[in-house]
């Protein structure tokens, strides 16, 4: 059954070339566990993406009850955790996963840094990379004020505190994240929200995507 | 054994196909539980409302009743008013009429149109409904009003989710 409509389909538009593309590649000895068992730390990477698989969909599914203001924010997490079936598995995998994605990106990061794959010449990849881990930060920081619990609201106050502390343009990004000049507020809530659910992500997909070509490009590389 | 061996990356094929789609289930079965929640949650009671009125109040010619009841939405909590159309049919027994139009949804009044007295009328699109609640025909409802069971309790009429009746 799946055979022929996967044949129907492929007869049309010729789809084997393209997965092929993205899944039909030999893994190289030396980044297969199987064969070498230390070669889990390539593993890293793939962990990386595959929990920020997971924080997109989770992400998704949360919007369904989350509103982002000051008088709801709260309560309706409140109830998405406490009266929706699942709702604190969905919560808490949104929560955990967040710190792991930090965890897994740090542990990618340190792989690449000590077998020194960032050299020649893959020294773009590693720009790209730390944009991601840029991003990721961005997400994690944003992502903090959305419940509107006492811990987030302090979490962002000591925030601002610190991007105020830039020279000279401090005070103007302070009102740029804050949305007022004193308040942290209604209009905080909503820029942070707005940030954490379409400007990062947005930027996540593309570095990702220019991640993921740059390896096809550039292969894996070779053992030490 | 069967006679077709199964080969060994058919095998692994098997095996990696079931375990992932495990996986993949348990990663997305908590979410889609959790997005379907709301069609799957009991319905509130049919919980009947006091009104102000006193049953003994009611009269031959429909009036308006106006209840107002606190609405549970998820998170949000407010009082909500609702209406109803109130009188005695020939029988002498009570009706409670839903003013929502049948039609588009619009709130049908009592008497508001002077040259069909003695009707409900819908200003929208024109609809009629007779006294009883039934849809006048050739104009545009194709059902009569929805009515309220209703109860009675010291004297005082209480009002319960108003129930579409059969068309006419």
């Amino acid at each position: 059954m799946l055979n022929k409509i996967y044949d129907w389909v492929d007869e049309r538009l010729d789809i084997a070339p393209l997965w092929r593309d993205i899944a039909d590649h030999e893994v190289p000895e030396h980044v297969n566990p199987a064969h070498h068992f230390s070669a889990f730390v390539y593993c890293f990477g793939g962990l990386t993406f595959f929990i920020t698989v997971i924080q997109i969909l989770s992400g998704m599914f949360l919007t369904m009850y989350y509103v982002p203001d000051i008088k709801n924010a709260w309560e309706s997490v409140y109830y998405l955790q406490n009266e929706v079936a699942f709702g604190q598995i969905v919560r808490g995998m949104h929560h955990w996963g967040a710190s792991l994605v930090i965890v897994m990106m740090f542990l990618h990061t340190l792989r690449v840094f000590f077998q020194g794959a960032y050299k020649k010449p893959r020294e773009l990849n590693w720009v790209v990379g730390v944009l991601i881990f840029f991003v990721m930060l961005g997400l994690g920081l944003t992502g903090y004020l959305l419940p509107w619990d006492m811990k987030a609201l302090f979490a962002t106050k000591v925030t601002l505190q610190i991007v105020e502390a830039v020279p000279l343009l401090g005070p103007y990004l302070k009102i740029l994240m804050a949305g007022d000049a004193a308040i942290v507020g209604a209009q905080t809530l909503t820029r942070f929200f707005a940030i954490h659910v379409f400007f990062l992500p947005a930027a996540l997909f593309g570095l990702m995507a220019a991640h993921f070509i740059m390896i096809r490009r550039q292969g894996i590389s070779g053992p030490l | 054994m069967s006679k077709n061996r199964v080969s060994r990356r058919q095998f692994l094929n098997y095996t990696l196909t079931g375990v992932g789609g495990f996986m993949a289930a348990g990663m997305l079965m908590p979410m889609v539980r959790f997005a379907v929640d709301p069609v799957l949650k009991a319905n509130a009671s049919g919980d009947y409302i006091a009104t102000n009125v006193k049953v003994a109040d009611i009269t031959n010619e429909p009036q308006r009743v106006d209840f107002t009841f606190d609405q549970v939405d998820a998170w949000y909590e407010s009082e909500v008013t609702g209406t109803a159309w109130v009188f005695k049919n020939d029988e002498g027994k009570i009706v409670a009429l839903s003013p929502v139009c049948k039609h588009l949804g619009c709130t049908v009044d009592w008497n508001a149109d002077k040259q069909n007295p003695n009707r409900f009328f819908c200003p929208c699109h024109y609809g009629l409904y007779e006294k009883d609640g039934t849809n006048v025909p050739n104009t545009p409802p194709l059902a009569p009003l929805d009515v309220y069971p209703y109860q009675e309790k010291d004297g005082i009429l209480y009002l319960g989710k108003a129930q579409p009746r059969e068309g006419a």
